[in-house]
């Protein structure tokens, strides 16, 4: 064991960290507005767009992230559409989190109390405001501690677009271990870096458990 | 898209789907064998263990099952560890499932009710036979879902073990894209045929676990 390697390219694992909560964060952001579209399809009158959220889930769900990144990867290439392998990277970690993330949602808006959109109907809301006021907020509320857990299997997901070249903590780490010689160092450190950046957010899901009074699904 | 180009490769592709089952049933029963002890070591509440086994646990749940890879496959030979690609990827795979069972038999064991074991004890049967009567039973059943979910998880990881070269499906596919600069038809007959087998085995479980808590359906207890 040479705790040094770790030391001397300790900037360039901080770094790599940042890059990684970054894309994760980018992943968990885009996925969540993708996953609303989808949690409203799920839950729609109409019977064509509940099969279509339906299938939306099942198959970025179904099937594994991996494949899923490198098909959007060789997609955008054989379709000579030249953008940078970030935007790979993100789109696949967007597009496989909204699946999980529209889940979640309409699992929090089933929670809601039945009751509570009639009540709002018998007292004249309208349609938008029942939905603004009274459905979303509470659904919001609910699903706060599992969308953390989602950020946090997120993160961990996020270590497979090192597959296609950005420099993130698993990336680094390779580079690392394949500058130095040192892999078991190199890879200690860098699964060190997740373990605190999840411990973090583990304690911030509990913090949001507290406060909100819902309990997580992890 | 051509279909000759798989019915080509057809032998090097089904050498790698059984790989890929290989890994999958292999790493899922060490890793539920190893759940398993876990759960049951933690339930005799030696204090000298608990730590240990709570950290063994978060490091596996709290890093990225690549990094895990890594650090077994490259990270080994540093300390005497010298595996092949399968066997690390096979060891791998049951490390890390491991925790996540482990979680799965400790929720399973609190679900059995107290009043059970304590009627298990007021009839006199010995704690082996509690347990091998009573608790085990009962913690399995109710943990059945939660497993037939993490058995699903576990097959879609097995993609990743193409990274460290183990020669599964996806390895194959890889190959096969790079020979014949076909990186976009194979991939994306590779994401057809994962998404039929995960549904598949995702049917399947479902029926495994009607099947198995069928009989809580009939008493309508909780499950």
């Amino acid at each position: 064991m040479k705790p040094e390697v770790i030391l001397h390219s300790f900037s360039y694992l901080t770094r790599a960290a940042a890059t990684t909560v970054a894309v994760s964060f980018a992943g968990i952001i885009f996925g969540f507005a993708i996953g609303a579209l989808v949690c409203a399809a799920r839950v729609s009158r109409r019977p064509w767009l509940r099969r279509a959220g339906a299938v939306y889930i099942s198959v970025f769900r179904g099937v594994p992230l991996l494949v899923q990144l490198l098909f959007i990867y060789y997609f955008l290439a054989e379709y000579g559409l030249d953008v940078p392998a970030i935007v790979a990277a993100v789109g696949a970690l967007a597009l496989s989190s909204a699946a999980y993330q529209a889940e979640i949602l309409r699992g929090a808006l089933n929670a809601v109390p039945h009751g509570q959109g009639e009540a709002a109907t018998a007292l004249g809301f309208s349609g938008l405001d029942i939905w603004r006021r009274v459905l979303l907020p509470q659904a919001l509320r609910i699903s706060t501690p599992p969308l953390i857990s989602e950020f946090i299997l997120l993160l961990k997901a996020s270590s497979l677009v090192s597959v296609v070249g950005i420099a993130e903590l698993t990336r680094v780490s390779m580079n690392i271990a394949s500058e130095t010689y040192r892999p078991l160092e190199a890879y200690l450190a860098g699964g060190l870096f997740y373990l605190a950046i999840n411990l973090c957010l583990a304690a911030l899901g509990a913090l949001a458990e507290r406060r909100l009074g819902t309990p997580s699904a992890r | 898209m051509s279909v000759s180009l798989f019915w080509h490769y057809a032998p090097s592709l089904i050498s790698g789907f059984a790989v890929t089952i290989l890994c999958w049933a292999v790493g899922g029963a060490l890793g539920l064998a190893l759940g398993f002890a876990i759960a049951l070591i933690r339930r005799l509440k030696l204090a000298p263990l608990n730590w240990p086994i709570r950290i063994f646990i978060e490091i596996f749940r709290g890093t990225p099952f690549l990094v895990q890879l890594f650090l077994l496959y490259s990270g080994g030979p540093s300390i005497g560890l010298k595996l092949s690609a399968t066997a690390a990827g096979v060891l791998g795979l049951a490390l890390y499932s491991s925790a996540y069972f482990a979680e799965i038999f400790r929720a399973g064991f609190a679900a059995v009710p107290a009043g059970q074991i304590e009627a298990a004890v007021s009839v006199g049967m010995a704690p082996l036979d509690t347990m091998m009567r009573v608790m085990l039973p009962g913690a399995l059943i109710a943990a059945v879902p939660a497993i037939v979910n993490m058995l699903i998880i576990l097959s879609k990881e097995t993609v990743v073990l193409s990274i460290i070269t183990v020669p599964e499906l996806m390895y194959q596919v890889q190959t096969m894209a790079a020979e014949t600069f076909t990186a976009f038809d194979a991939i994306f007959g590779m994401a057809v045929f994962y998404w039929l087998l995960v549904e598949a085995v995702s049917r399947l479980g479902a029926r495994i676990e009607a099947r198995v808590t069928a009989y809580l359906a009939q008493q309508g207890a909780p499950a």
